[in-house]
């Protein structure tokens, strides 16, 4: 059944590079034709994740590009797929005529082609060729809108910060075959000799982070939200971001292989979900909130593959992007209804719209951590693997799966609150209006997906998930830990939603700080882009100043050389031929003196000479 | 009927001189005519070629459609040519440029129209004459005539100061090319019995374990290739040799000419003289590295279009020094890696012509309708031009080695091949590509995005004519980057002998 796997990455990527191609001719079909070939992409998944495939295409000498789908794949084929549909579903009202839309869902299939190859790809060739396209693709849909160069900043910089993780995946590209994995297999890594593994894992590991926006990348994922919703709602959900923490779980054998990636990976996804939870609380934006709120939840996908806990990070991995998915796709509507996405102009959002506000309550239930929603499942086993490398990232990650109940109620308590008065009755956005299905069933679908996969709490449910992961055995929590963390996660929402509605949250402290992203992105330009840009400045004006004048110089120097040859020694030389010359006059003029023509005294100049002679002759015996 | 490949072009062009008072459709036409004919040949040359099973085996691999004819029977050198698979990649390309320029230059404004046709064939002679040439004095003459080509191409139909650049440029590489002469001549000395024959003399290997001789040779042949190529510090007459140079002109000269000097590194230096390349490859190795890093930082710097592609390609010709000189220190139980780095190499070539011949015909639309290269004078061309920033587009993120064009093919197998032998030097390298994606993205920017600068309303989109010159460039680059199997296969097995040449 190789042809479900070619159809699943194929189907979509054919069908977005026509879109694509065709441009605005394409159009009035754009959506029908991406809502189509998702939905056919989801129907190979489903065959895919029964049966299995695998193909192998020749690509570079001994490194043939690889997909499979394994039980891993198969959770992520399916959630990716079905997230992408229900997605472009919704796009195909949001994005009405006056949009580019041929390019708008042409870019949207091609991004999901890719995912999929990054979670079905068994060798990081093909991995690393599917992960940039993937991320190039995110930079031509961040910047969807190019007209603005505020978001084509934002798109740039959300590419460049991803690829500078990306170089990770170069570098242990390079160390696997280096260390013997010479086809580049992904279940290569952990058996790769010495040191050679530790910089493949490394390289992982700083990609991953780096894609996943863990700490300390997160930065880009804010500037990521300069696209248009549908696409928030896919990068920042199943696809892009959630990349990262798949390929870590994907690798958890080596993970485990090495001493310290374990440890690094519990810490830095502790950090992220505890610190850019904090971040999530303290934004006024909607969908602000929702990026960070990513990154926190993503970092306990990263702390599961630290752990070793595959069933909890896959878990986490697909509830959250049901969930998250659903958060954007209200958002979208309500930005599409009011024109804002700060929380402060979406009061009683929720109660004019019923769907999206129901929809939205269940996916952030859900983020939440609310039993018996499945990222509360999702949390617990998590944790549970994290005890086992000692209480204080347990404490932390507990801290954090708790300000995620608080940030998921500030955006609660935000949108059910009470109309403003002084919008009255009267509103435009109708609250009476029905949605159109285009909207309410992707709304409804992912809604029952975030509800649906709490069953996964039921022990027999559980079992058959780690069956299928081929993750048995590994720590479960035990029950009273769920109660306790179910406990908690309500205590919080309702004191948060309580303290939000009467207006005393806003005073929180750190406000500046974690409302600005921690600082990070001031950090990465004083660091790392304004030195950068200077020392290419100074290269540059070296380049001209230095490089090429000491050549022009050098080439200078010639001619004066040359010059100084004709002026100086062209003329010495014509001096001494002259004198050479006159000095032969003078001496031809010396030598007639004698030539008198008088006999007597030729006779004279004889005696005289045989005298001189006779005295040589005598003076040198 | 390699000869007749080579000598064609040049045969057209004197077919051209001698017509009386041709018109200038004739001669344009003529001149594409002669230029696709060609490709078919090479095409033909391409797909007969016994890749496999070569009809005569040498140490890099077989070769084909191989002819020898005594020239200067004193000092032993002949008319050799034949093609394994390094040339032939590099013919293809090379005929695939010369067919882009002549469509390009179809319905040319100004006068002069024959004699720039009959240049560029001259030059396409020169180029394809030196990919296939396997005799010392041979390369060295074809070397040298495409400097001459080239100098009047830039001093005759260049802009700017057309002719102190042509002049520097001209200068600097003859200069090179001395050194070059210089290191033939020791290999000559050095033969017995006596010759200028690349496959000869390989097998000869001369200089051989005979101490710093083989050294100084390298020193010559390397100075002189390094010229051309050219790497960090030789590269300064490069940016005004591009920025003044006509289109076409700068396609040549970075498409084909450039990649002269890195095909002497795998054709002359490395087989004639494995045992020294690899003593010394460290310096090739740092020398690469510099190039990479300070080719892209100084390209970030640039705020004229045209300037910024020249340096990054002193950038992209780093890489392949960087594979080449990693080949050179790799073990023997590294040879396949070393194989990689090599065929990564071959490969940066044939892309890197590709690419860079699309962005160099891409900034000579941007010259024709504008008169500037400066980047700040656009801005906001994606709503005026739609194809031709498209087609901008494909070439920016294939210079940036995006996966899907040949680019990635190339830089993927020269860091993968590279990372084992020099760890520190290809984990360096690979900052080179976050630069040139910053860079390209930035230019992307600047010219096709945001709001309109003072220049974009005079930009129109790409005539047809334009568009058929520069998409195939790009089509054959994603082609590469999808399948590069066609590709590599040709490259392989002659990779494979030299790493074993160099690891031995």
């Amino acid at each position: 059944m190789t042809a479900s796997l070619w159809a699943l990455v194929g189907l979509p990527a054919m069908v977005g590079a026509v879109l694509l191609v065709s441009g605005r001719r394409a159009d009035p079909v754009a959506a029908p034709c991406a809502v189509a070939a998702a939905g056919l992409a989801l129907a190979a998944a489903g065959v895919a994740a029964v049966s299995r495939p695998s193909v192998s295409v020749p690509m570079l000498a001994g490194i043939p590009a690889g997909l499979a789908v394994d039980g891993l794949s198969a959770v992520a084929v399916l959630t990716v797929a079905a997230v992408a549909t229900a997605v472009l579903l919704f796009a195909s009202a949001e994005m009405g005529a006056d949009q580019a839309r041929g390019r708008f869902f042409g870019l949207m299939l091609l991004f999901t082609a890719a995912m999929l190859v990054t979670v079905t790809a068994t060798d990081l060739f093909t991995l690393l060729a599917a992960w940039e396209v993937m991320g190039a693709l995110s930079y031509a849909l961040i910047g969807y809108w190019w007209g603005e160069a505020s978001r084509v900043r934002s798109a740039t910089l959300a590419f460049v910060t991803t690829r500078a993780g990306d170089l990770g995946l170069y570098l242990a590209a390079g160390a696997a075959l280096a260390g013997g994995a010479g086809a580049l297999q992904l279940s290569g890594l952990a058996a790769l000799d010495g040191g050679w593994r530790d910089a493949a894992v490394a390289g992982v590991v700083v990609a991953a982070l780096g894609k996943s926006a863990q700490l300390p990348f997160s930065f880009w994922l804010s500037h990521a939200m300069a696209g248009p919703t549908p696409v928030s709602a896919l990068l920042h959900s199943a696809t892009m971001v959630a990349a990262g923490g798949y390929l870590l779980v994907r690798i958890e054998p080596a993970l485990a292989a090495t001493a310290w990636a374990g440890p690094v990976l519990v810490w830095a996804g502790a950090a992220t979900a505890l610190l850019l939870g904090a971040v999530a609380f303290h934004q006024s934006d909607l969908k602000q909130l929702l990026a960070a709120s990513t990154c926190s939840q993503l970092g306990f996908v990263v702390m599961a593959a630290g752990a070793g806990s595959v069933g909890g990070g896959m878990l986490q991995f697909t509830a959250h992007a049901a969930a998250k998915s659903l958060l954007f796709l209200c958002a979208g509507v309500w930005l599409a209804a009011r024109g804002t996405q700060e929380l402060d102009g979406l009061r009683g959002a929720a109660r004019r719209r019923p769907l999206a506000g129901a929809a939205f309550t269940v996916g952030a239930l859900a983020v939440a951590g609310l039993p018996p929603l499945p990222l509360w499942t999702a949390k617990d086993e998590v944790l549970a693997a994290v005890l086992h490398l000692g209480p204080a990232p347990y404490a932390v990650g507990l801290a954090a799966s708790a300000v995620g109940a608080a940030y998921a109620a500030r955006a609660l308590a935000a949108v059910w609150s009470p109309v403003p008065a002084e919008e009255g009755g009267a509103s435009p956005e109708g609250s009476e209006q029905r949605p159109p299905p285009s909207e309410a069933l992707p709304l409804a679908a992912l809604a029952a997906a975030t509800v649906g996969l709490g069953v996964l709490v039921l022990p027999a449910a559980a079992r058959w998930w780690r069956a299928l992961l081929g993750a048995a055995g590994g720590p479960q929590p035990p029950a009273w830990e769920m109660a306790v963390s179910g406990l908690l996660a309500a205590v919080v929402l309702a004191a948060t939603w309580w303290m939000c509605a009467r207006g005393r949250a806003e005073a929180a402290s750190g406000r500046r700080w974690a409302g600005g992203w921690l600082g990070l992105e001031t950090a990465a330009d004083t660091l790392v882009v304004r030195p950068v840009a200077a020392l290419a400045q100074a290269l540059a004006a070296f380049d001209d100043r230095v490089l090429a004048r000491g050549v022009r110089a050098c080439a200078d120097g010639v001619t004066r050389t040359a010059d100084l040859a004709r002026s100086r020694g062209e003329t010495g030389a014509d001096e001494a031929v002259r004198a050479v010359a006159s000095g032969a006059r003078t001496l031809a003029a010396w030598a007639l003196r004698p030539q008198t023509g008088l006999l007597h005294q030729y006779y004279v100049q004889a005696v005289v000479a045989l005298v001189v002679l006779a005295a040589v002759v005598v003076l040198m015996r | 009927m390699l000869s007749v490949v080579v000598f064609l072009p040049l045969a057209v062009g004197l077919v051209l001189l001698v017509l009386p008072r041709p018109r200038d459709g004739t001669v344009a036409w003529t001149w594409v005519a002669a230029a696709a004919l060609d490709l078919a040949l090479v095409i033909g040359l391409w797909v007969y070629h016994p890749s496999a099973s070569g009809s005569r085996g040498t140490v890099t691999g077989p070769l084909a459609y191989e002819e020898r004819v005594l020239w200067i029977p004193s000092v032993g050198a002949s008319y050799h040519v034949g093609v394994d698979g390094f040339s032939l990649p590099l013919m293809a390309m090379t005929a695939v440029l010369f067919l882009a320029c002549a469509v390009y230059s179809l319905r040319r404004r100004g006068g002069r129209v024959r004699a720039h046709a009959v240049l560029f064939l001259f030059l396409q002679t020169v180029s394809l004459g030196l990919f296939s040439a396997l005799d010392l004095l041979l390369f060295f003459v074809f070397f040298d005539l495409s400097i001459v080509g080239m100098y009047f191409v830039i001093a005759g139909w260049g802009h700017g100061n057309p002719a102190r650049s042509a002049l520097q440029f001209f200068l600097y590489t003859f200069l090179g090319s001395l050194a070059l002469l210089l290191g033939f001549i020791g290999l000559y000395v050095a033969s017995d019995p006596r010759t200028f024959d690349m496959v000869e003399l390989a097998g000869q290997t001369p200089l051989e374990g005979r101490g710093p001789a083989g050294g100084l040779v390298l020193l010559a042949i390397g100075v002189g290739l390094a010229v051309k190529t050219p790497t960090v510090p030789f590269h300064t007459w490069l940016p005004p040799a591009h920025t003044d140079a006509p289109a076409v002109g700068s396609v040549i000269l970075a498409g084909v000419l450039l990649k002269m000097g890195t095909y002497g590194f795998v054709r002359i230096a490395m087989p004639i003289l494995p045992g020294a390349w690899s003593d010394h490859a460290m310096v090739l190795v740092v020398v690469g590295v510099a190039s990479v890093l300070y080719g892209a930082l100084v390209a970030l710097a640039q705020t004229d279009f045209k300037r910024m592609v020249a340096y990054t390609s002193v950038n992209h010709m780093g890489y392949i020094i960087l594979g080449l000189g990693a080949a050179g220190l790799a073990t023997g139980a590294q040879s396949g890696a070393a194989a990689l780095a090599i065929t990564g190499g071959i490969t940066q070539m044939v892309s890197h012509g590709l690419l860079t011949g699309a962005l160099f015909l891409l900034a000579g639309v941007l010259h024709d309708r504008a008169d500037t290269y400066d980047m700040g004078s656009y801005g906001g061309l994606a709503a005026r031009a739609p194809r031709f920033a498209a087609l901008a587009a494909v070439a920016f993120f294939g210079s940036l080695g995006l996966p899907g064009l040949s680019g990635f093919i190339a830089e993927f197998q020269i860091f993968a091949g590279s990372l084992g032998p020099v760890p520190v030097a290809t984990a360096l390298a690979l900052l080179g590509i976050l630069v040139t994606a910053a860079l390209f993205l930035r230019a992307l920017r600047r010219l096709f995005l945001g709001g309109p600068g003072p220049c974009t309303d005079r930009v129109g989109d790409l005539s047809a004519r334009e568009s058929a010159a520069i998409a195939p460039l790009l089509a054959l680059a994603v082609l590469i980057g999808l399948l590069p199997h066609f590709l590599l296969g040709r490259v392989e097995p002659a990779a494979r002998a030299l790493a074993a040449l160099v690891t031995g």
